[in-house]
């Protein structure tokens, strides 16, 4: 039961509060929101029962913690520093007093309380507005002791949302392919964790390549490559029982697979005699479609979200470029004209736009575009990267990069990097080992 | 008679003059590319005597040069004195591309050299295409050089 956690969700007081603060995502954010997050307040005997079962000093202190990480790593808020709080964290979530918030200049104010009851968690939270002295929003959640950092993304994704107008992307989980060994003979495993790099697991042990693992829309399945007996094929798992199966009898390599937007149908690329196809899968009937029929090789399909269009990228044109068409593979029209080689297109959860991998004159891009293939924005430069996987609320793409070698071949790494729809905030997202090929989940359902 | 000779001394010239185009677009000579395609013998491992296992491909190509169809020929015939053995030719790609496209891609170049094999006598039953894309490069390196030595089909002994 990796998902389906119980979580109990009751707004305490229905509140009509004017939105007074704004964060505006649009653009690169250069003076993030200062903002306080108090640590939760907890009484001591709660503070002792979830030591025990959670082996954590002040599980209040741990969950403000998740908060003020996940508020600081958009880039968008300043979680100022505890030291400088006056008011005392129990206190605060009754009434603080604004006088003292302003004091610090902090703009919004995170309070809230942790209970032990009847073995479950139970955390209230409040956002209030400091310069207005208004509370913005107040929430209560109870689920089991160990969803406590999951309790965390959920805060901030009400935060988040609260200040930004946008849903949030922190109760989620990123899917990857884990890589370890010298660069000429990767043992790569698929493994997953929160978004914030917590929770690793790894799902399969290394005994075969795997690659490019996908989320179902509801994130309880997870569609893959594995070269299982050396045979490249599609394939599909349960996250929850770890069942694995082959996605149709293809006498030949499939590859490149994604879900369609209702998790109903696989999308893949069928490799035969030096020429690769599109096609889907219905995953009910069994029931399988060609969907591109070109002598070009024709790869990394992405539905758009309403399930009407497909993008994919092929090298009819010679080179490698983006090409959308409708669903049942009709009107194919090329979408990227710009300098060098288009790949990767993945359909932005918003519809919108599309992300892509750009390769031109020796470098590696990641950019946008919009899905008439106007408006190319490029967002980051590189040796090497590839593969964007938007957050689900489409303002953040992760992707992976690989580093350059040395005059020996040596220094090789793969890791996993986001970044900011506005180009801003590129970073490296932290994981256990060298990783490649992230897939973002959508919000786990809070 | 004529007429063919001049035809064939200007077909001499256009040849001469589109290898000096090449040699001119050309980067680095470093003895072991000619275009971008690997010539040396680095990494190259032998199924028998005199019968190379690999061949290499220019940049995004899938095209057969003068020496990979050669190299080919032979194998052929060493297969077809052989005719117990079976192969796979697994195709590969340099780090150079997204990794989905350089999984078609290696397919494509193992078929190319499965098709050149065929025409040589070798039946489709005995040979089996994999690809691996960029994923099993045999030079760690980020030079063309190593690129060249990684974009290659190497027909593997199968039993």
């Amino acid at each position: 039961m990796l998902f389906r956690y119980l979580f109990i969700l009751l707004v305490i007081f229905p509140i009509k509060a004017f939105a007074l603060i704004e964060v505006d995502i649009t653009r690169g954010n250069l003076n993030p929101l200062p903002l306080a997050i108090s640590p939760l307040s907890i009484d001591e005997k709660s503070k002792s029962s979830f030591k025990k079962i959670l082996k954590k000093e002040n599980i209040g202190i741990e969950i403000s913690a998740v908060v003020e990480n996940n508020l600081k790593q958009t880039g968008l808020f300043n979680p100022l520093n505890k030291d400088a709080f006056l008011q005392k964290p129990d206190i605060a979530n009754l009434k603080p007093r604004f006088e003292d918030w302003n004091l610090i200049k902090a703009q919004a104010l995170v309070t809230g309380k942790v209970t032990f009851v009847d073995e479950k968690l139970r955390v209230e939270f409040r956002l209030w507005d400091v310069l207005a002295g208004k509370e913005m929003m107040a929430l209560a959640f109870t689920t089991v002791p160990s969803n406590w950092r999951r309790v965390g993304h959920i805060i901030t994704d009400k935060v988040y949302e609260r200040l930004t107008g946008e849903k949030g992307y922190f109760d989620t989980r990123i899917i990857y392919v884990s890589e370890e060994g010298p660069k000429t003979n990767r043992i790569k495993k698929l493994a997953i964790m929160d978004q914030d790099g917590f929770n690793n697991k790894f799902l399969t042990l290394g005994n075969e390549l795997v690659l490019t693992p996908r989320f179902s829309p509801t994130n309880q399945m997870v569609t893959y490559l594995s070269y299982f007996r050396n045979l490249p094929r599609v394939y599909l798992l349960d996250i929850e029982t770890g069942m694995q199966e082959v996605v149709g009898d293809f006498p030949g390599m499939t590859f490149a697979p994604r879900f369609s937007p209702d998790g109903k149908k696989i999308i893949m690329s069928f490799a035969k005699d030096g020429n690769s196809d599109i096609y889907t899968m219905d995953l009910e009937n069994r029931i399988i479609e060609r969907i591109t029929n070109h002598p070009s090789i024709d790869t990394s399909p992405s539905f758009s979200p309403d399930g009407k269009f497909i993008t994919f990228n092929s090298d009819r044109s010679k080179y490698q470029q983006i090409y959308v068409m409708d669903s049942n593979g009709k009107n194919v029209k090329r979408i990227s004209f710009g300098n060098g080689l288009y790949g990767t297109p993945v359909w932005s959860p918003r519809g919108d736009l599309i992300a892509f991998t750009k390769l031109h004159k020796g470098k590696f891009y990641i950019g946008v575009m919009r899905a008439d293939g106007s408006g190319e924005r490029l967002l980051t430069e590189n040796f090497y990267q590839e593969a964007p996987s938007w957050s689900p609320n489409g303002r953040v793409l992760i992707f992976y990069r690989e580093t350059k070698t040395n005059s020996k071949g040596e220094g090789f790494s793969a890791k996993l990097w986001s970044i900011d729809l506005t180009g801003y905030n590129e970073k490296m997202v932290e994981t256990e080992t060298d990783a490649s090929d992230p897939s973002w989940s959508s919000l786990l359902g809070n | 008679m004529n007429l063919s000779k001049i035809l064939k001394n200007g077909f001499l010239i256009l040849v001469a003059s589109l290898v000096l185009t090449a040699c001119a677009t050309q980067k680095k000579t470093t003895g072991q590319t000619q275009g971008d395609v690997y010539t040396g013998t680095d990494s190259v491992e032998y199924l028998a005597s005199g019968v190379k296992d690999r061949v290499f491909f220019a940049t995004n190509e899938t095209v057969l040069t003068t020496a990979s169809r050669e190299t080919l020929r032979k194998q052929a015939a060493w297969l077809r004195k052989n005719s117990k053995i079976n192969v796979v030719l697994e195709g590969h790609a340099d780090e150079r591309g997204t990794r989905e496209y350089n999984l078609a891609l290696g397919e494509r170049r193992a078929n190319s050299a499965k098709d050149y094999l065929m025409t040589y006598g070798i039946s489709s039953d005995r040979i089996s295409v994999l690809s691996y894309g960029k994923e099993r490069p045999v030079d760690s390196g980020s030079t063309p050089l190593s690129w060249s030595k990684n974009r290659r089909s190497v027909t593997v002994k199968a039993n």
